[in-house]
């Protein structure tokens, strides 16, 4: 332990720990543009500067380790007007009209320069070289508004282990993009969008479908119909100023109604339609492997995270075919829409829009795959992000908080606690053992509350095994068998994961993986800016609405039941297999 | 540090062939800290400049990101990923080499050789590129051609500085 002192306050707190880590525990706030919590320090941005008794230059806060005795004063005439120079040199360099940015009043440096009252800049330098790289169908790159923080190149390379952008060159030209100023359709990106949900500017953001579902919802022949993830309901009341963990499943319901949508469905019916198909693959493929004695891909991984989809098409080409094949439940709800739905209301496909808003840009790019066209049109449209949609709304001059609560439209509206909790890491295999565990033994799943704790909570790789020890009959030759599964989220620790299963350190029967830290509550696409806190506050909402559901079982969704009576027939069937499958293609590393 | 000459091998040596070579060299640099940039120096030694391919394939070996790889070689002017002239003419632009002259020397380069910075010669005989202080600031004006340092260089001597090499080419092509 050091004892130390930070301004007026003294404390102590454990050796190795940074200056700003340390005020950060004694409620000091320091700035910064580049540093994020919990991550290695970078001292990029310089913003974070402080006086440091005894040293003659000011010290980078986020990159200093404090030491015993250590004197730190983070609120003198000198370090305001150096954060004030520093924050006056990046905005001389930074080309961006604030007026018509993405992120106008989302802008942590447009946020700096009001705190640290910037009313002039000095230095009339030359502007960053601009290059917008619109290549990719989910993000957008605009180097001229790049302030050259590294955070993307952190959470693309360490958290999500990708690389797919760095710095390339150097000093003032330097450009953090893809190697060589190739665009981003050229290298290995995986359209996550943590970048763009880091980024403290708005030189990494998602292309925005807003205006093609306005027109859309503008054009009397088009019936226009609305999905919104499970993890939507969690984040989207931040747009409005309400706290992380606010749950605003009524009123984003009104929200959508108001804004013209012709019904109003939810991508939970999809996951609940997900989990019949996933969970009866895992069991088809358990069959194959303990009775029928076939070499099946096991385990199997979950398919619903179109980023991590695409992750293993370049880096694991070998392993798709433990993938599940089931369509991510966006996809299968558009592609129900478009064929079951359409016929319900007596609707020629083509004249059916579906529109998606989801926590997701990886999301955007999964409705543009080419496979993705089953129901005999693109069965998806367009894709909207958490963002987006508070922005719409906004547009509509719809006042969010004073909205009272409504339902969503039957006959794809109604769904489970199962398909609420596919928004937080641990809870599509949650949703998936509640189910399987059910089919198997016709007994519910003896845990409190139906929940799989091991396999909850933020670590980065969780794992639980479960002995099945009565069975139905048709599943005897389950019993006594130890099921084991993973899960893991961000995709760094995705990678430990299948390493290990790849060398034979570990094997399991089932694995979750989804690409985001957290799982969908932390998308790409979700309310900036995702901490850990944040994450925790949104799971917490999550599982709450999953408790507060009388349904807390995709097979006894009574929607989803009509759906196979009248429709689909059953799981694995012909029809599911032409409508709610898909397969997946290889891809290089480079 | 390798030198920048090109191994006498690579001239008979295809593409394929030295990336086969490199190929065998990385063994020896898997999982070390510190080894992009060592290789890299080998492999430029090896192919003149760093071709594509040859980046790629240290990528995957050190197991970094293409992106970093890249990041790296654009940072450093020393690493060319277009071919390089046969002799590599670097101006010093560091403070004292400045003060003294550099630019000026680095204008009549540019004027001898018809060639702008990160160029080569129609013949590929001459690339014009600036550094940084190659530490011989004692002897400013500094360039450097190959490995060869050449002090206190005037505007004026830069056309004798180049003939010698241009005679040493010469010489070369009538031994052939």
């Amino acid at each position: 332990m050091a004892k130390i002192q930070i301004n007026d306050k003294k404390i102590e707190v454990k050796d190795g720990l940074t200056i700003l880590e340390s005020a950060d525990i004694a409620g000091i706030n320091i700035p910064t543009l580049c540093h994020v919590k919990g991550g290695k320090p970078r001292g990029a941005c310089r913003v974070c500067v402080v006086e440091v008794e005894g040293a003659r230059n000011l010290q980078a806060s986020c990159s200093t380790p404090i030491k015993d005795g250590m004197v730190i004063k983070t609120n003198t005439r000198r370090v305001r007007k150096a954060r004030q120079t520093v924050v006056e040199l990046i905005l001389s360099e930074h080309d961006g009209d604030c007026k018509t940015c993405d992120r106008n009043n989302d802008c942590e440096l447009q946020e700096l320069a009001r705190e640290l009252s910037i009313s002039n800049i000095r230095y009339e330098g030359s502007k960053t070289k601009r290059r917008i790289d619109d290549s990719t169908p989910a993000l957008i790159r605009d180097s001229g508004k790049c302030i050259k923080c590294g955070r993307c190149v952190t959470v693309c390379s360490e958290i999500q282990s990708v690389g797919s952008i760095f710095q390339q060159h150097r000093g003032f030209a330097t450009v953090v993009g893809p190697a060589f100023d190739k665009n981003l359709e050229d290298v290995v990106c995986v359209q996550c969008g943590q970048c763009a949900a880091i980024c403290p500017v708005g030189a990494i953001i998602e292309k925005t479908h807003i205006d093609y579902v306005w027109d859309a919802l503008d054009n009397p022949k088009k019936y226009v119909v609305v999905q919104t993830a499970p993890a939507i309901r969690a984040a989207l009341g931040e747009c409005f100023g309400n706290p992380p963990g606010t749950l605003v499943t009524g009123k984003m319901t009104t929200a959508l109604r108001l804004l013209g949508f012709d019904s109003i469905f939810d991508t939970n019916f999809a996951a609940d339609l997900t989990i019949m198909e996933e969970g009866t693959e895992l069991l088809t493929r358990l069959k194959k492997a303990i009775v029928d004695k076939k070499n099946v891909a096991l385990p199997m991984f979950t398919s619903c995270s179109p980023a991590w989809i695409k992750f293993a098409e370049h880096f694991y080409p070998d392993m798709l075919d433990n993938i599940s094949t089931c369509k991510s439940p966006q996809q299968m709800f558009g592609a129900v829409a478009k064929t079951y739905f359409a016929k319900k209301i007596n609707k020629d496909p083509k004249d059916i829009v579906v529109v998606s808003v989801m926590p997701c840009t990886a999301k955007k790019y999964e409705a543009q795959r080419p496979e993705m066209n089953d129901s005999g049109e693109k069965d998806v449209d367009y894709v909207l992000t958490t963002r987006e949609l508070a922005k719409m709304i906004k547009q509509a001059g719809i006042d969010f908080n004073i909205l009272s609560d409504s339902e969503m439209d039957s006959p794809l509206g109604l769904s489970s606690g199962a398909a609420d909790i596919f928004a937080n890491t641990g809870g599509v295999m949650e949703a998936a053992v509640r189910t399987a565990y059910e089919i198997v033994t016709g007994k519910p799943l003896p845990l409190n509350n139906l929940h799989i704790e091991p396999i909850a909570g933020l670590q980065g790789v969780k794992k639980a095994s479960l002995k099945i020890e009565e069975t139905l009959s048709e599943w005897s030759f389950l019993k006594g068998v130890e099921l084991k599964v993973a899960v893991a989220h961000g995709l760094g620790n995705a990678r430990k994961i299948l390493d290990a299963i790849k060398e034979n350190k570990e094997n399991f029967h089932f694995v979750e993986i989804m690409s985001c830290p957290g799982g969908c509550i932390g998308g790409g696409g979700q309310p900036r800016f995702t901490t850990d806190d944040v994450r925790l506050k949104r799971i917490q909402a999550i599982y709450k609405e999953d408790e507060g559901k009388k349904l807390r079982k995709s097979h006894e969704n009574p929607d989803i039941i009509k759906l196979y009576e009248e429709f689909l027939g059953k799981p694995l069937g012909e029809k599911s297999h032409h409508l709610l499958h898909t397969e997946y293609t290889q891809r290089c590393k480079a | 540090m390798p030198s920048l000459e090109k191994n006498h091998c690579s001239e008979e040596m295809s593409e394929e062939q030295l990336l086969i070579e490199l190929d065998k060299i990385l063994d020896d640099y898997i999982g070390k800290p510190g080894a992009l940039i060592p290789v890299l120096q080998i492999a430029q030694r090896m192919f003149g400049y760093l071709p594509d391919a040859s980046l790629k394939l240290i990528s995957k070996r050190l197991d970094k990101p293409y992106s970093e790889v890249a990041g790296v070689v654009s940072f450093y002017s020393f690493f060319s990923t277009v071919p390089r002239g046969k002799y590599l003419v670097r101006v010093c632009l560091g403070t004292a080499c400045y003060v003294r002259g550099g630019k000026e020397v680095l204008e009549a380069l540019k004027n001898e050789l018809n060639i702008d910075v990160g160029e080569t010669t129609e013949d590929k005989i001459f690339s014009l590129d600036i550094g940084r202080c190659f530490g011989a600031c004692g002897l400013a004006p500094v360039i450097m051609i190959n490995d060869d340092v050449h002090q206190r260089v005037k505007p004026a001597k830069v056309y004798d500085i180049l003939n010698t090499y241009r005679l040493k080419e010469e010489k070369s092509e009538v031994k052939k």
